[in-house]
């Protein structure tokens, strides 16, 4: 049976098609979830996209955390469904905190899109274990609220328990911490960072190459083993 | 009615590139002196009924769980006492 992926949509996700195209690319099924729906219509993981949810009012991703489909997710995410935030999604994993840390401002204030160089640290999640550590992708990166931050404690925690998932290479793109453009959870179902492998999944567009690709079928390969 | 304000900051520790990019407009624009700005966000909540313990204790939650993010932010809670005040002085006129 092919495996069934949900991508939310809160309003003003952008990045929505981008990700159920991504997850079809990679053979599963793309099953759009509805912000107001606390129904996950069993699908077998989540990823909530990019995008200024809600507008980024208060601030990115406060807002969507107490969406309907959160509950659910936060529920099943906790329960060990995979979970994937990209970017906005990212920042919606920080505000519930299934994930710690938070995200600020760029420290240079500029919205910033470009193609980023990022390593994989972490092959272990259920998002990037069709990658192998150390590995170096390009992958596009654009947002404005991009900055990882957290205490010292816990972000010496996050290094020593190996949940930096990605670091970003030749160049820190917007002042985060320790250069961390992504992280896991503990369990290494739930995993977020700010660039964007949905927008490479395919040479034609994005970077020219399918750099991106892996976190789909890692995912994938995760739920048909399971 | 009465206003509750809520004044969030962003933690000491924490870099402020907001409040850097104002400072630094400062001297451009002729002012002087000003070492350091911080820039945070006030609400202001006008609440039905008496602003008792009970009501302040949710206020608090509510900026706890949603208007700060305390892994960044701090927030204070104040109850604005101007307007009864006014109304108490039109009362007496």
């Amino acid at each position: 049976m092919t495996a069934r992926i949900g991508v939310v949509t809160f309003p003003g996700t952008l990045d929505d098609r981008d990700t159920q195209r991504a997850v079809r690319v990679a053979g599963a099924e793309a099953v759009p979830l509805w912000h107001k729906d606390k129904d996950l219509k069993q699908v077998d993981a989540v990823v909530l996209p990019g995008g200024f949810s809600y507008g980024d009012y208060l601030r990115a991703g406060a807002i969507s955390r107490f969406s309907p489909v959160m509950e659910s997710v936060i529920e099943q995410a906790k329960a060990g469904m995979p979970v994937l935030g990209i970017c906005n999604g990212f920042q919606v994993l920080t505000e519930t905190h299934l994930l710690p840390g938070a995200m600020l401002r760029n420290n240079h204030l500029h919205f910033i899109c470009r193609e980023q160089k990022l390593r994989v640290e972490n092959a272990e999640t259920a998002w990037t274990a069709d990658y192998t550590a150390g590995q170096e992708i390009r992958i596009p990166l654009k947002n404005i609220d991009g900055q990882y931050t957290a205490d010292e404690r816990t972000l010496d925690m996050l290094e020593a328990e190996g949940r930096v998932a990605f670091r970003y290479l030749d160049g820190n793109p917007n002042g985060s911490l320790r250069d961390i453009a992504g992280i896991t959870n503990e369990a290494g179902n739930v995993v977020g960072l700010m660039p964007h492998p949905e927008h490479a999944v395919e040479p034609l567009i994005g970077t020219g190459r399918a750099d991106g690709l892996g976190f789909f079928t890692s995912i994938l390969k995760k739920l048909v083993n399971a | 009615m009465a206003r509750v304000v809520v004044d969030v900051m962003l933690k000491p520790e924490i870099l402020d590139p907001q409040g850097q990019a104002v400072q630094r407009a400062l001297p451009r624009l002729g002012f002087q002196g000003i070492s350091d700005v911080r820039q945070g966000k006030r609400f202001e909540l006008e609440v039905d009924g008496p602003v008792d313990a009970a009501a302040l204790a949710r206020i608090h939650e509510l900026a706890e769980t949603f208007l700060a993010n305390t892994v960044i932010e701090d927030f204070v809670v104040k109850v604005e006492e101007g307007q009864e005040t006014r109304k108490a002085e039109e009362a007496a006129k």
